[in-house]
């Protein structure tokens, strides 16, 4: 079903009772042409563009629990794609061109928001960092405007201008990042997979894979053997496990990561703010509550949860910014497994092993990065190769020397 | 969470800068093949399960410890110091 105002009205009028579901609960066949383990943003993305862009449609999108329960839905719904390097300017601003397009895409409201990424800056030294790294978005078509105090003052003025230790000097601003309703961009993906023929199936974990001759054969299930001759995994923090189920190594550590989001307050924050120095950032929600991150907690985890810590330092930095926040309450947090990897940056790139194909890396921000992953992704199963987009991210440049070290800290996962 | 340092006793997670697995070993010198140099710099086994991890009681006694931890519960399994660890291969080779 299409959905508009049309259908919006007609069902209006029956109560809401008569909507039929987003996407079908299929079984899983013996065998298909592709599967896509892991059933997160990028997974479905994956799936949706194989269908869309290559006309791929006997896939399978594996996922162990149900649509939504990872890192999709655990992010702070940020868009942006203010990167310095080449191999990430053009990857992330094709992203952010994909998000600006993606509910008429999709036929699907994800709430895609550009009310602009504002990055803070304390010094000479930052600012002259932000200026090179604006010139670089810019040379490469990239939106971006580097602001003063005054300026800035304008834009929040609930900011703490004259803080002792961080006083606020300027900022760089994207104008076209935002935020996206981040439940919405997976269900929109599973509903447009699922439109052009994709099985999504839920409740079904990847235990094992079956290789013949080094190469794919198919992968044993919690739902029983599936067979297929080519297999892309995007499984996020668990990454290292499942790659090692093929006998692969990763240059990837799994790291804990909390968000949280306040009491619902009326309007005060309208766009993205960072806070570099600390390591914060915030962003209104349209509910009102306030969405807010920082560091991970800094030592390995799979368990979807983390410490006081880091909470105590998330919410200084929260108070630092705007004082005026001292006496709000926070409603809820929580925690997603990161899959840190050794340069900051990710890997969507074959495998040794024929027809299995990578798509992992994307420490903590793989949600601004969801539709062009998945489009990449899909573009590397479909045809063998990397598209120029994302023929950087190989899964090799860790030997061969050509790493993408955007935050310029080593290796040192629990670093970037 | 918190970590049972072998000198100061149990101590908030907070006083301790994690540095990562334990296991890599350190190549003999910069003559060993470049695949053992990728392996200790880049690749790591990262379980699901107990793992062995070094942590510098930063904010204490200021020691390298050896914890090993539950990476899916965070639970605490044992700690030692660092000097239990199997010296790099260039200093058994010097001995």
């Amino acid at each position: 079903m299409r959905y508009s105002l049309a259908v919006l009205l007609k069902n209006a009028l029956s109560g809401h009772a008569h909507w039929s579901p987003a996407w079908r609960d299929p079984e899983p066949k013996a065998a298909y042409d592709t599967i896509i383990v892991g059933g997160g943003g990028h997974g479905l993305a994956t799936a949706y563009y194989l269908a869309k862009e290559h006309g791929i449609t006997d896939v399978a999108v594996l996922e162990k629990s149900y649509i939504g329960s990872g890192n999709v839905g655990r992010n702070t719904t940020i868009i942006r794609s203010n990167y310095l390097l080449p191999g990430n300017t053009a990857f992330y601003e094709w992203s952010l061109k994909l998000w600006e397009g993606l509910e008429q895409d999709l036929n699907f409201n994800a709430m895609v928001s550009q009310r602009g990424v504002l990055n803070l800056c304390h010094s000479d030294g930052q600012r002259d960092a932000f200026a090179r790294r604006g010139n670089a978005m810019r040379l490469n078509g990239v939106d971006a405007e580097l602001l003063n105090g005054e300026q800035v003052r304008e834009l929040v003025p609930l900011l703490d201008f004259e803080n002792a230790r961080f006083p606020i000097k300027g900022g760089l601003l994207q104008r076209r990042g935002g935020t996206v309703r981040h439940d919405a961009v997976a269900w929109g993906f599973a509903r447009g997979a699922d439109q052009r023929g994709v099985d999504i199936i839920q409740n079904c974990e990847v235990t094992g894979f079956r290789i013949e001759n080094g190469r794919v054969a198919g992968v044993d299930t919690t739902r029983g053997h599936i067979r297929a001759k080519r297999i892309g995994v995007a499984v996020a923090g668990n990454s290292s496990r499942v790659a090692a189920m093929a006998g692969l190594r990763l240059p990837i550590e799994s790291h804990v990561l909390q968000a949280f989001v306040s009491e619902a307050i009326k309007p005060l924050i309208d766009m993205v703010v960072t806070f570099g120095a600390g390591h914060f950032y915030i962003s209104q929600s349209d509910k009102g509550g306030l969405v807010f991150g920082g560091d991970i907690d800094g030592y390995n985890s799979y368990a979807q949860r983390g410490n006081l810590p880091i909470v105590e330092d998330v919410l200084s930095c929260a108070v630092a910014l705007f004082p005026s926040l001292s006496r709000l309450r926070y409603l809820r947090q929580w925690g997603g497994i990161m899959d840190m990897s050794m340069d900051g940056s990710p890997i969507i790139d074959r495998t040794p092993i024929e027809g299995l194909f990578l798509n992992a890396g994307w420490c903590y921000g793989g949600f601004k990065a969801t539709p062009a992953s998945g489009w990449c992704f899909a573009h590397t199963i479909a045809t063998g190769t990397s598209h120029p987009l994302n023929s950087a991210y190989r899964l090799d440049r860790f030997a061969t020397g050509h790493i993408i070290d955007e935050g310029g800290k080593g290796a040192v996962p629990n670093l970037h | 969470m918190r970590l049972p340092c072998p000198h100061c006793g149990e101590r908030g997670n907070e006083e301790f800068v994690f540095l990562g697995s334990a296991d890599p070993v350190r190549p003999a010198d910069s003559e060993a093949p470049i695949e053992d140099w990728i392996d200790y710099v880049f690749l790591r086994d990262n379980p699901a399960g107990a793992n062995r991890e070094l942590w510098h009681h930063t904010y204490g006694c200021r020691s390298w410890i050896v914890v090993r931890r539950d990476t899916r519960t965070h639970e605490i399994l044992g700690a030692e110091p660092a000097r239990s660890l199997p010296p790099p291969a260039s200093t058994s080779a010097a001995k």
